[in-house]
């Protein structure tokens, strides 16, 4: 009994190794998500892009994700897991992985690390993120356009420059229309969570805002709009199936062309570290159809999405004044340079509001 | 004044998951069991909920599918915890990795699915009484539901011998035994309730607060109920009053925020948390003979036979 149950072990063993040596013939890739594959916003967009990635290399390459891994210190374990597991590529899908991604690749310079909207790079740790403040400009312009009160309401995440420049980049828009408009603002302190979204979206709305813009993941706060009959515009991904009369349009995440094209370099042993950093003319993200707005709004809007795309128009175009009234030292020539946008801690002139920290 | 009544409709709302899933935390410690797995059973609910609803159209099925499935997430737990008498703390943080994980099954088929939220009471007349009207008559059915089930569970502590007997065993449950009360069955029907209660709030967040189901959208409350029973030293009164003022203000800073405020945010959502911890000092401090809490609550108990 013993022998044969040795035996039986052995042959498990066996083909344990086999089946290990036919997987290692692919390139594993990794993914850690912030929130579950079903949040229907930002993370769901990156499971879309892994899954379009599988369906054009999946006979290279074998992938895995994890869902919900908490942002901060606990991420390194996580990222530290895919690595053990074989992963020779790694995407880290948001803001806060950023030190525990760099700490994981200084730890393993044979590792290549992708990660998301992040400014600290390493031999082996790229990152890329998209020109998101170029579709924030539009909406901008479409909710000055359909704004009755003349009051906004936008539902921030985390005072983080990515959120603070499309805040920035939505007013100077805005102004552009309505030279009065004004935006309250609200910081859930969290990206995700349906109830707190809902509940600031309420909020903005009693307080007078018509057309509420969100940098959280759900569409609780579409849901609300809807519900009261006002506007909204989506996030990350395609929520009109949440507010069919009240989207009036929606900053789609497109990751999947990077996905691909970073993993056939790195397949073909061409991966290096870089800085993408993509906005409308590059595919990185892209809009939503105009919905539920008048034809002339709707011009507005898709000519100013082909005037960003054409590069002739920059929503950070200098001069840009702060909120003390200064001019901000203008680094990039005719506009704002990158690093100032990627940096972006400052409110723009017409915000009466104060940035948290500041 | 409009904006008071929005004001009071949205911490009502807020505060009713909050203040269902604490009223059934409350009895399962009142019998001496630490459940920390309410999160868990909560998530379940709320996905099994928005299921039955989704699937037949109908919220008050919904409401029941998810009492059900809270009710059966905590027999797990009370197979584990009081049937082989395992530790019930690491049992309940199980139950709640167990929750979120199962959630994530049950609700991936109808993750973007919408159903049309919990109607709210309309009396002609009395609904549209300005200011108090809404508030009083304009509810959904769960708010209701919360505050009778408060009263409901105040009565029967204090005012039954049943619930004498409950809290006989959370407070000394070789004593009970020795009188010969099955401190296990009863223990164990204090863990349903306690499950039911918590299927039942989570089934609320999909049922009438943001009528769509996502994975993880219970976003931690389960844990704010555990913290509320604390907060309310075990007392259904002042569980009603923690729960309307733990949704009062975080309704209200998402107010001053928009008011424009000076107060950092960060500090006013951590406030209700601080205040927990303020009041949990103060009980320690103020303890004149015995303890608040039940004495037993977290024990193992195994009977002698």
């Amino acid at each position: 009994m013993r022998k044969s149950l040795l035996a039986l072990a052995t042959g498990l063993l066996l083909a344990g190794s086999i089946g290990a040596a036919s997987a290692a013939d692919k390139l594993k890739v990794g993914f850690i998500y912030l929130g579950p594959i079903g949040d229907l916003g930002w993370t769901y967009q990156h499971e879309l892009a892994r899954q379009a990635l599988v369906k054009e290399l999946g006979d290279k390459i074998e992938t895995t994700y994890l869902e919900n891994v908490p942002e901060g210190p606990d991420a390194e374990r996580a990222i530290e897991q895919l690595v053990r597991a074989g992963n020779k590529l790694i995407f880290t899908t948001s803001f806060g992985y950023m030190d525990p991604t760099l700490k994981v690749a200084k730890k393993y310079p044979n590792v290549h690390f992708e990660h998301a909207t992040g400014y600290k790079r390493d031999k082996n740790m790229s990152t890329y993120s998209a020109k998101w403040y170029q579709g924030r400009y539009i909406q901008g312009l479409i909710a000055a356009k359909m704004s009755k009160s003349g009051v906004l309401g936008y539902i921030g995440s985390f005072p983080i420059p990515e959120v603070v420049s499309g805040i920035n980049a939505t007013i100077l828009a805005a102004q552009t229309i309505n030279p009065n408009i004004k935006v309250k603002i609200i910081w859930a302190n969290t990206w995700f969570d349906p109830g707190k979204e809902a509940d600031a979206a309420k909020a903005l709305i009693d307080q007078g805002a018509d057309v509420i813009m969100q940098h959280t993941d759900s569409p609780a706060a579409m849901q609300i709009a809807s519900e009261r009959g006002k506007f909204a515009f989506g996030q990350d991904s395609e929520m009109i199936k949440f507010g069919p009369k009240t989207q009036l349009t929606s900053i789609l995440d497109t990751w999947a062309p990077y996905y691909i094209e970073r993993v056939k370099a790195e397949l073909d042993g061409t991966w290096k570290s870089e800085d993408s950093w993509g906005g409308l003319d590059s595919h990185m993200f892209a809009m939503a159809p105009y919905t539920n707005m008048p034809d002339d709004v709707k011009k507005i809007a898709e000519d100013a999405q082909a005037a960003i795309t054409a590069g002739k128009l920059h929503p950070f175009k200098c001069p840009v004044v702060g909120q003390d009234g200064k001019e901000i030292e203008c680094k990039g020539g005719a506009n704002l340079a990158d690093g100032q946008i990627l940096g972006m801690n400052f409110y723009v002139k017409g915000i009466d509001d104060k940035l948290p920290g500041k | 004044m409009e904006l008071v009544e929005a004001i009071v409709l949205s911490v009502l709302a807020a505060s009713t998951p909050l203040l269902i899933a604490a009223t059934g935390e409350l009895v399962t410690e009142r019998s001496g069991v630490l459940n920390l797995g309410v999160e868990g059973m909560m998530i379940v609910g709320a996905a099994c909920g928005f299921g039955g609803a989704w699937l037949t159209g109908s919220i008050f099925v919904g409401a029941l599918f998810g009492i059900v499935a809270g009710t059966l997430m905590s027999l797990i737990f009370a197979l584990m915890a009081l049937g082989l008498a395992v530790n019930q703390v690491a049992t309940g943080l199980a139950l709640t990795i167990l929750g979120v994980g199962l959630s994530g099954l049950i609700g991936a088929g109808f993750v973007g699915e919408r159903i049309t939220p919990a109607a709210h009471l309309h009396i002609p007349g009395l609904t549209d009484v300005p200011l108090v009207g809404r508030v009083l008559f304009g509810e959904d059915a769960f708010v209701y539901f919360s505050l009778a089930l408060i009263i409901g569970v105040w009565w029967f502590l204090y005012r039954t011998r049943a619930g004498l007997i409950l809290r006989a065993c959370g407070d000394n449950h070789v004593s009970a035994h020795a009188l010969g009360y099955p401190v296990l069955r009863i223990r164990t029907l204090a863990v349903m309730f306690g499950g039911a209660c918590a299927g039942l709030a989570g089934a609320y967040l999909p049922l009438a607060y943001t009528p769509f189901f996502i994975p993880g959208m219970t976003a931690g409350r389960g844990w704010i109920a555990l913290a509320l029973v604390v907060f309310a030293s075990w007392r259904p009164g002042r569980l009603v009053i923690g729960a309307y003022l733990f949704g009062a203000v975080t309704i209200l800073q998402l107010h001053a925020q928009g008011w424009g405020v000076g107060i950092p945010s960060q500090f006013m959502s951590a406030l209700p948390y601080l205040a927990t911890v303020i009041v949990l000092v103060l009980l320690s401090r103020a303890r004149t003979g015995g303890s608040t809490a039940p004495a037993a609550l977290g024990t193992v108990f195994v009977p002698d036979r």
